[in-house]
C-alpha cells in the first residue's frame, strides 16, 4: 500500500477514536444542563466521563499532528482556511478543560451553573463545528491554485453544512445518553432511556435528510446511487438504537450508536479518498493525498512511530476503561 | 499593525502565557511523584496529606497548561501556514510524536492517578503519577526537538521547493537539542520547587501546619538548589554552543556591535542605540566573555556588524540584527533571576540543615516573592531564544515575515488575538482566586472531609 493511503487511513481512524470516544463526552456535556436536576446529579454525570475525557480529547490533538506530519499542505489549508470556526472551537474547548476542573471546586450555586454552561457550550459547538467541516470538506470550498482557503468563515455556513452539524450534535446526545444509561443508576438512567428513546427517532431523521442532500451536494454517488455496504450498515445500526433500548439492551444500544459513528466516519473519508479537501473553484487545485503529503522518508518514520505507538496507547486506554468500569451514583467518591 | 505583527504578538502572547504552566506543571508532578514514593516507601500519612494538597495545586495549573497548549498545536497552522508548508514536512513529524507519544501519556494516566485513589492497588496508583511525570518530560522533549530545528536546521534537504528531511536520527541527537532539554528541564524542577517552597514559607511564616509543610519546604528546597545549579550549568553550555551556531544571537545577547578584543570584556549594563549601531554608555567587566564563550580568558568574539556583512554575502541583502535591545535586556533578566534563586535555595538548605528555617522570618517573609523568580527567568529565557533568532522563523531558510499565512486578515488575526486574550486572563484570574483559596485552607478541611468538591450545593 502506498504510504499516502496507509497515513489516509491512520488519520480516518484517529478521528474515529476521537468521534467515538470525545462523542459521547461530548453528549454528556450537552446533557449536563437538561438531565440532572440536582447538584448531586450534574456531579454524578460529570464524573462518568471525569477519567476519560481528557484522553479522548487527545485523539484530536493528535489527528491534528498527524495531519501535520503527513499531509502538511493539508493542515496549512485546513487550520488557515477554516480560522474563524477553528478559533471558535478552540475557545469552546478551553472553556470546557477547565471548566471540569474548576466547577466543584467552590461551594457556590451561581459559580458551579456559570461553568456548568461552560461545559454545555463547550460541548456543543465543537461538535456542530465538526459537522459543519465535514461537510464543505466533501461539497469543496474555495480553494485556489497555490492551495489557499480564499472564502470566508460564511461561505462555509449553508443548509447542507448546518444539517451535518446538527446531526453530528444529535449523535453525540444520543451516544451520550447511551452511556450514561451504562455509567449511572436509578432516576438518571431513567431519564437518559426516556431522553434517547426521544432524540432517537429524530436522530434518525436528519441524518437521513443529510444522506439525501449529500446526493445533491456532493459526489458521493456519483458513480451510483448504491451506496454500498458501510453507509447501509451505519443506517441499520442506528435504526435498531430504538429496538434495543426498549429492551433495555443499553450495551448493545451504545455498541450500535457507536458503530453508527465509526461507519459514517468511514463513508465519508472513503467518499472524499484521494481528496483531501476539495476545491469547489477548479477540481484540478484540490488537496489530494498525493499533492499534499509529506516526502516518502517522513511518512515512513511516522509510519513506524505511529504503528508502534497507537497499540500502545489503545492498550491502556481500554486499561483505564476496565479499571473505571463500576457505575457512578450519589453514593460514589466524586472527585469533579 | 498588520496581520504579520498581529500573527506575531498572538504567537508571543499564548506561547509565553502557555509557557508559565508548563514548567509549574513539570516541576510540581515530579515532586509529587517523589513524595508519594516517600509516602509508600515510609508509610507515613503526612506525606498523603503533602501529595493531596500539591496534587490540587498541581491539578488546577494541569488544566490551564492543558487547555492553552490545544491552541499552540494548531495556531501554527492558523496563522503560520506557509511556516509550515514549508517546513512541515520536519517539523510536523516531532509535534505528532508529541501527541501521541506524551499526550495520550499524560491525559490518560492523569485521569487513572485523580480518580484511582483508593481503588487501585498504590503501587499501581504511584506508577500512574510518574507516568504522568514521564509524559510531560517526553512532551517538552519533543516540542524542543521542533523548536532546535527552527534554531538550527539540520538533519533536512531541499526539495519540491521545501525542507524535507532527510535523518530523523540527526533531528533528535543534534547538540543543539541537548544543550537546550535539559535546561528546559532542570528549570522547570526548580519553578516546581520554588513555588513549593515559596507556599510553604508562607504558612509556616503563620505558624501553620508545621507537620505538612516544612518537610515539602526541605524536599522542595533540595530538589531547587539542584535544578537551580544544573539550570545554570547547562546555561552556560548554552551560550557556549551558541557562539559557534547562532553568533549572531549571542552577539546581540551582549550588545556587541564591533568584534571583540582578545579577550574579550562582558557588558554587564548598556545603554543600547540600535539604529546608531552603537552603546551610547557601557559598563564592561574585562575578559569575562572569553570565559563565558571559551571558558578561558582569551579568544575574541565576532560582532554583530561583521556577522551583518557576512549573513548579507551568504543570504543577500537585508537586515540580520535581530532587536537588539530585547535580546540583551531578556538574557540580563535571565540571569539575574536565576542566580537569585540559586542563592535563596542555597540558604535555605543552609537553614533546613542548621534547622533553623523557623526562626528566620525575614526568609519565610520573602520566599512567597521569589515564586516570581522562575516564572520570569523562564519567560524571558525563551524572549531571548526566540528574539535573538529573528529575522529568521528558520534560521538561515525562512524569514518570519515569508511564514505568515497569506489568505488570513488583519481582522481575523485580531478577533482571535483579542478573543484568546480575553479568555487567558479569565482563567489567570480564576486561577489565582483558587490557588488562594486552597493555599488558605492548607490541608485540614482534606483530613476532615471537607474540602469544596466533597461538598453539594443544594439550591438548583
Amino acid at each position: 500500500m502506498a504510504l499516502e493511503t496507509l497515513w489516509f487511513i491512520l488519520i480516518t481512524v484517529l478521528f474515529i477514536g476521537f468521534f467515538f470516544l470525545e462523542g459521547f463526552d461530548f453528549g454528556v456535556g450537552m446533557l449536563l444542563p437538561f438531565i440532572a436536576k440536582t447538584d448531586t446529579e450534574r456531579r454524578v454525570m460529570i464524573n462518568t466521563i471525569g477519567p476519560f475525557w481528557d484522553g479522548n480529547e487527545v485523539w484530536f490533538i493528535t489527528a491534528g499532528g498527524a495531519i501535520f506530519a503527513a499531509f502538511p499542505h493539508w493542515y496549512a489549508t485546513l487550520f488557515s482556511g477554516f480560522y474563524m470556526a477553528l478559533f471558535l472551537m478552540l475557545l469552546a474547548l478551553i472553556g470546557r478543560g477547565v471548566a471540569f476542573e474548576f466547577r466543584s471546586k467552590v461551594v457556590n450555586a451561581t459559580w458551579r451553573k456559570t461553568w456548568d454552561w461552560v461545559i454545555f457550550f463547550g460541548s456543543a459547538l465543537p461538535p456542530l463545528l465538526w459537522g459543519v467541516a465535514l461537510a464543505n470538506f466533501m461539497r469543496g470550498v474555495k480553494i485556489d491554485e497555490s492551495m489557499n482557503y480564499v472564502g470566508s468563515f460564511w461561505d462555509l455556513i449553508n443548509i447542507y453544512s448546518l444539517f451535518a452539524g446538527v446531526s453530528v450534535v444529535m449523535m453525540f446526545l444520543l451516544h451520550g445518553a447511551i452511556f450514561l444509561s451504562l455509567k449511572t443508576d436509578g432516576v438518571i438512567k431513567e431519564r437518559v432511556k426516556h431522553f434517547a428513546l426521544k432524540i432517537g427517532a429524530w436522530t434518525t431523521f436528519v441524518t437521513f435528510i443529510f444522506v439525501i442532500l449529500s446526493y445533491y451536494e456532493t459526489d458521493m454517488f456519483k458513480d451510483s446511487i448504491n451506496p454500498g455496504m458501510i453507509p447501509l450498515l451505519a443506517g441499520i445500526a442506528l435504526f435498531s438504537v430504538r429496538f434495543l433500548l426498549q429492551r433495555n439492551r443499553f450495551g448493545w444500544a451504545f455498541l450500535m450508536t457507536g458503530l453508527t459513528i465509526v461507519l459514517s466516519t468511514v463513508t465519508v473519508f472513503k467518499s472524499l479518498f484521494p481528496n483531501l479537501m476539495i476545491s469547489s473553484l477548479n477540481p484540478e487545485w484540490s488537496l489530494t493525498i498525493y499533492n499534499a503529503s509529506s516526502s516518502p522518508y517522513t511518512l515512513k518514520v511516522m509510519t513506524v512511530v505511529a504503528l508502534t505507538m497507537v497499540p500502545i496507547v489503545l492498550g491502556y486506554t481500554i486499561w483505564t476503561y476496565w479499571v473505571f468500569r463500576k457505575r457512578v451514583t450519589a453514593d460514589s467518591h466524586l472527585d469533579y | 499593525m498588520d496581520n504579520l505583527d498581529l500573527a506575531r504578538w498572538q504567537f508571543a502572547v499564548t506561547t509565553v502565557y502557555h509557557f508559565l504552566f508548563v514548567p509549574l506543571s513539570i516541576g510540581l508532578v515530579f515532586t509529587i511523584a517523589l513524595m508519594q514514593t516517600f509516602y509508600l516507601v515510609k508509610k507515613d500519612e503526612i506525606y498523603k496529606r503533602m501529595v493531596k494538597f500539591w496534587g490540587k495545586l498541581f491539578l488546577l495549573n494541569f488544566a490551564v497548561g492543558v487547555v492553552t497548549g490545544i491552541m499552540q498545536e494548531f495556531q501554527f497552522g492558523m496563522n503560520w501556514s506557509n511556516f509550515s508548508r514549508y517546513v512541515g514536512d520536519v517539523f510536523g513529524g516531532p509535534l505528532a510524536v508529541e501527541a501521541l507519544v506524551s499526550f495520550f501519556l499524560e491525559s490518560v494516566f492523569i485521569g487513572v492517578w485523580i480518580f484511582g485513589w483508593d481503588k487501585l492497588p498504590k503501587k499501581i496508583h504511584l506508577a500512574a503519577i510518574w507516568l504522568v511525570a514521564l509524559g510531560t518530560t517526553i512532551s517538552a522533549f519533543w516540542i524542543l526537538t521542533a523548536n532546535s530545528f527552527m534554531q538550527e536546521p539540520v538533519g533536512y534537504v531541499m526539495r519540491n521547493g521545501r525542507a524535507e528531511l532527510v535523518d530523523f536520527f540527526a533531528l533528535i541527537t543534534t547538540k543543539q537539542l541537548w544543550v537546550t532539554f535539559p535546561h528546559v528541564f532542570f528549570a522547570a524542577l526548580s519553578t516546581g520547587s520554588l513555588f513549593i517552597a515559596g507556599v510553604s514559607a508562607y504558612k509556616l511564616l503563620r505558624k501553620q501546619e508545621i507537620n505538612v509543610f516544612k518537610p515539602s519546604f526541605q524536599i522542595a528546597i533540595v530538589v531547587g538548589l539542584v535544578a537551580s545549579f544544573m539550570v545554570a550549568v547547562v546555561g552556560h553550555s548554552q551560550a557556549q554552543y551558541l557562539v559557534e551556531n547562532q553568533p549572531m544571537k549571542l552577539a546581540a545577547s551582549e550588545a556587541l556591535w564591533e568584534t571583540s578584543g582578545d579577550p574579550a570584556a562582558w557588558t554587564a549594563f548598556a545603554f543600547i542605540d540600535s539604529t546608531g549601531h552603537k552603546n551610547t554608555i557601557q559598563i564592561d567587566i574585562p575578559g569575562a566573555l572569553s570565559v563565558l564563550a571559551y571558558n578561558k580568558f582569551e579568544g575574541s568574539v565576532p560582532g554583530m556588524l561583521e556577522l551583518q556583512e557576512q549573513y548579507e554575502e551568504k543570504y543577500g541583502p537585508g537586515n540580520y540584527i535581530p532587536p537588539v535591545r530585547t535580546t540583551f535586556w531578556s538574557f540580563r533578566i535571565m540571569v539575574g533571576a536565576g542566580v537569585l534563586m540559586i542563592l535563596l535555595a542555597m540558604y535555605g538548605t543552609f537553614l533546613t540543615l542548621r534547622n533553623k528555617l523557623l526562626e528566620n522570618r525575614w526568609y519565610l517573609r520573602l520566599m512567597p516573592w521569589a515564586i516570581a523568580l522562575p516564572f520570569i527567568a523562564n519567560s524571558s529565557g525563551w524572549i531571548m531564544r526566540e528574539v535573538g533568532r529573528q529575522p529568521w522563523v528558520v534560521f538561515g531558510l525562512q524569514k518570519t515575515s515569508d511564514g505568515v499565512s497569506p489568505t488570513v486578515s488583519t481582522g481575523m488575526v485580531a478577533t482571535s488575538f483579542i478573543g484568546f486574550t480575553i479568555v487567558y486572563g479569565i482563567l489567570a484570574a480564576v486561577l489565582v482566586f483558587l490557588f488562594i483559596r486552597y493555599i488558605r485552607r492548607g490541608t485540614e478541611d482534606y483530613v476532615n472531609g471537607k474540602y469544596n468538591q466533597e461538598i453539594n450545593v443544594n439550591t438548583f
